[in-house]
């Protein structure tokens, strides 16, 4: 029997039971659903994640204080003393692959406008800071040295907390208060989203300079940080080692013991986000599939029940010549179809449900061709391998047996 | 009844006019620890526009020799020679191209396909012989005229009466134009005049294209509509004589009463 003769035959057994054909499809198109969306969540996140990295400037490092395990990178995050400002002078003197590099501190509180209050963070840092970050204000300009001098009460927002504390309203020019010290709102950043690793909001953050930071507010002399940029991408690497070389000897530690700072260069950084990203993409992927495969049992298990049903036709099948070839492609066609339907609407389902939830959610989904091929594909596969024990079984049939089962 | 013996032994006649040649068939069945010998040693050959009728009570073999006839199944013992073919040396697969071209299949149960139309039901057997779609339906329509069913082409089996799905699968049956008709007990399911017309189309089509045709029946009023009666009891071929003056089933409606919805 020719292939068209085949096909039609095959639409028109599926179509004769279209609830059935219909709950059979399902699985296949949950589970073609699922890992178009798994795959899109997943690959967008990641995505995501390489373009805020792109976007911070690839020759940023940065030197936190604190032992850290490999793989970590907050681990034990500000747990020591020892990084000190002079260190900043330091490297700017000493790495000469460094072109910049900003001391930077950390506390929390609340800042308060009017009646109106917001808890963040609060960040000391150098001017220079805003240039490594390549971060730009929405409004008005951040401090400069001589206000680091002099030790300022300026204060620069990011936009989450601009959009809390003034709404509709003017933000640059008014005065804010923070742990009870009035900080003039200098400048607003521009947004920038949530943040690579971790996820949590860069926007939620307020930048004073370091030294109002460290005498007015928390009264230490240590950092929590150093952000550094290197001369080029190429120097990152050079950069990383003059500075772990420099404070290991400034710090004192000699040769097999701990380092009591880490620096982590951007590379890195993408590196284990998008790692920690695809580890996530794989699992839910793999969870996804699953329901791929019960989808395929399904198949299977409903082509067991036609080949019995239809004994008799496949009798009479064989009785006016039909090969044992012509009967197993019927069969095997009728599974591939249905398999290959269910895989085109899961497409569309996933496809679907997928701008749903970035629409619903906010996250970064991306539709990858080549995650829905591969879903196409394996809906295909699924079709033969599990339609194969069936059709076979139906060919393997003996027709005087069949003509006579009622 | 008068009737003359028939020289059952086969001869070996390659060229002549037989075209079933079967020689010393056995046909043994393993049912659990018991073998059932359902064919003791068949010889019998048919020439080619006879038409034959197979009879005997169940159990006697007339099935199994007809499953061999029509390539179904193959004899444990002994050959079967089909146009010439030793059949029970051939492949499933090579079986299946004989079954398609050179066997036509009429059954008790019609086994029509449901849900499909008289005249796909018809083609059916030409999807498989791989023929070209224009001549497919050409074919299916001719058949269907042979059989009378020219106005109901498009009518599904659920719509058509016993005769008419009768003579839709003869329709099929010959629509690969084959060597032979094989009918296992086609007038079974059928009330008396019923059968008597399907006969008459047997009748018709043996006398008019020369086709050979096997019926297998136990009621010896159907056998008398044929030329030759193949009597089997326990696995043998008991009796085997020609019918002396077959009855005709034109004449024989003539005299039956027509039947009142």
């Amino acid at each position: 029997m020719d292939l068209l003769a085949t096909l039609r035959l095959a639409f028109r057994a599926l179509a004769r039971n279209k609830l059935r054909s219909a709950l059979t499809m399902l699985g296949i198109i949950i589970g073609v659903g699922a890992v178009i969306n798994v795959v899109g969540i997943g690959q967008g996140a990641d995505k995501q994640i390489q373009d805020q990295i792109a976007a911070m400037g690839s020759n940023m490092l940065f030197v936190g204080s604190g032992s850290v395990n490999r793989g970590g990178m907050h681990m034990g995050f500000g747990a020591t003393k020892t990084l000190v400002p002079d260190d900043v002078q330091a490297i700017l003197r000493e790495c000469p692959a460094v072109a910049a590099a900003s001391g930077g501190s950390q506390t929390g509180g609340q800042v308060v406008f009017g009646n109106d209050n917001w808890g963040t963070t609060i960040n000391g840092v150098e001017p220079a800071y805003f240039d490594i970050r390549n971060w730009t204000t929405a409004q008005g300009s951040v401090f400069d040295t001589s206000q680091m001098d002099e030790v300022a009460n300026v204060v620069v927002l990011g936009e989450t907390v601009r959009k809390n504390l003034f709404g509709v309203n003017d933000a640059v020019g008014q005065v804010v208060r923070i742990k009870n010290i009035p900080f003039k709102v200098i400048a607003v950043l521009q947004a920038k989203g949530s943040s690579a690793a971790g996820g949590q909001d860069q926007d939620d953050a307020v930048f004073i300079p370091l030294t109002t930071l460290l005498k007015k507010m928390t009264g230490d002399t240590w950092l929590r940080y150093i952000t550094v940029s290197a001369r080029s991408l190429q120097e990152t690497t050079a950069a990383q080692r003059q500075i772990e070389s420099l404070l290991r000897d400034r710090h004192r530690i000699r040769q097999g013991q701990e380092d009591d700072f880490f620096v982590r260069n951007l590379k890195d950084m993408a590196d284990s986000a998008a790692q920690a990203s695809q580890v996530m993409t794989v699992l839910l992927a793999s969870v996804a599939s699953v329901s791929l495969l019960v989808g395929g049992i399904g198949i299977m298990n409903i082509m067991l029940v036609s080949v019995t049903e239809r004994t008799r036709e496949i009798g009479i099948r064989i009785a006016i010549g039909a090969t044992e070839q012509d009967v197993q492609r019927q069969f095997l066609i009728e599974s591939f179809v249905l398999s290959v339907i269910g895989g085109l609407i899961g497409v569309v389902v996933g496809v679907g449900s997928s701008f749903l939830i970035s629409k619903q959610f906010h996250w970064p989904v991306s539709i990858s061709p080549v995650a829905i091929g591969i879903a196409v594909v394996f809906s295909m596969a699924i079709g033969i391998f599990f339609g194969y024990y069936p059709a076979r079984k139906a060919s393997r049939l003996d027709p005087i047996e069949a003509l006579r089962f009622e | 009844m008068a009737t003359v013996l028939h020289n059952s032994t086969a001869q070996p006649a390659r060229g002549s006019g037989a075209v079933i040649q079967v020689e010393d068939a056995h046909k043994y069945y393993q049912l659990g620890e018991t073998r059932v010998h359902a064919l003791r040693g068949v010889s019998l050959n048919i020439q080619r526009g006879e038409f034959v009728a197979i009879m005997g009570a169940s159990g006697s073999g007339k099935s199994t020799f007809m499953n061999i006839l029509g390539c179904l199944d193959k004899p444990s013992r002994g050959r079967y020679l089909l146009d010439g073919t030793d059949v029970s040396s051939l492949r499933k697969q090579e079986l299946a191209v004989i079954r398609n071209r050179q066997i036509g299949f009429v059954f008790q149960g019609f086994n029509l396909l449901a849900r499909t139309t008289a005249l796909e039901n018809t083609e059916l057997p030409t999807l498989y012989a791989r023929i070209d779609k224009s001549d497919r339906a050409k074919r299916a329509k001719e058949a269907l005229g042979m059989v009378g069913l020219s106005d109901r082409e498009d009518h599904f089996p659920s719509q058509l009466s016993g005769g008419q799905q009768q003579r839709v699968a003869i329709a099929r049956a010959l629509v690969n134009k084959p060597s032979i008709l094989l009918a296992d007990e086609p007038t079974g399911n059928l009330d008396s005049r019923t059968s008597v017309e399907i006969l008459g189309i047997f009748q018709r089509l043996n006398a008019e294209q020369g086709l050979t045709i096997v019926l297998v029946t136990h009621e010896v009023d159907i056998a008398q509509f044929t030329k030759r009666n193949i009597v089997f009891r326990d696995g043998l071929v008991k009796k085997d004589e020609l019918v002396k003056d077959p009855q005709n089933a034109t004449e024989a409606l003539r005299d039956m009463p027509t039947l009142e919805d």
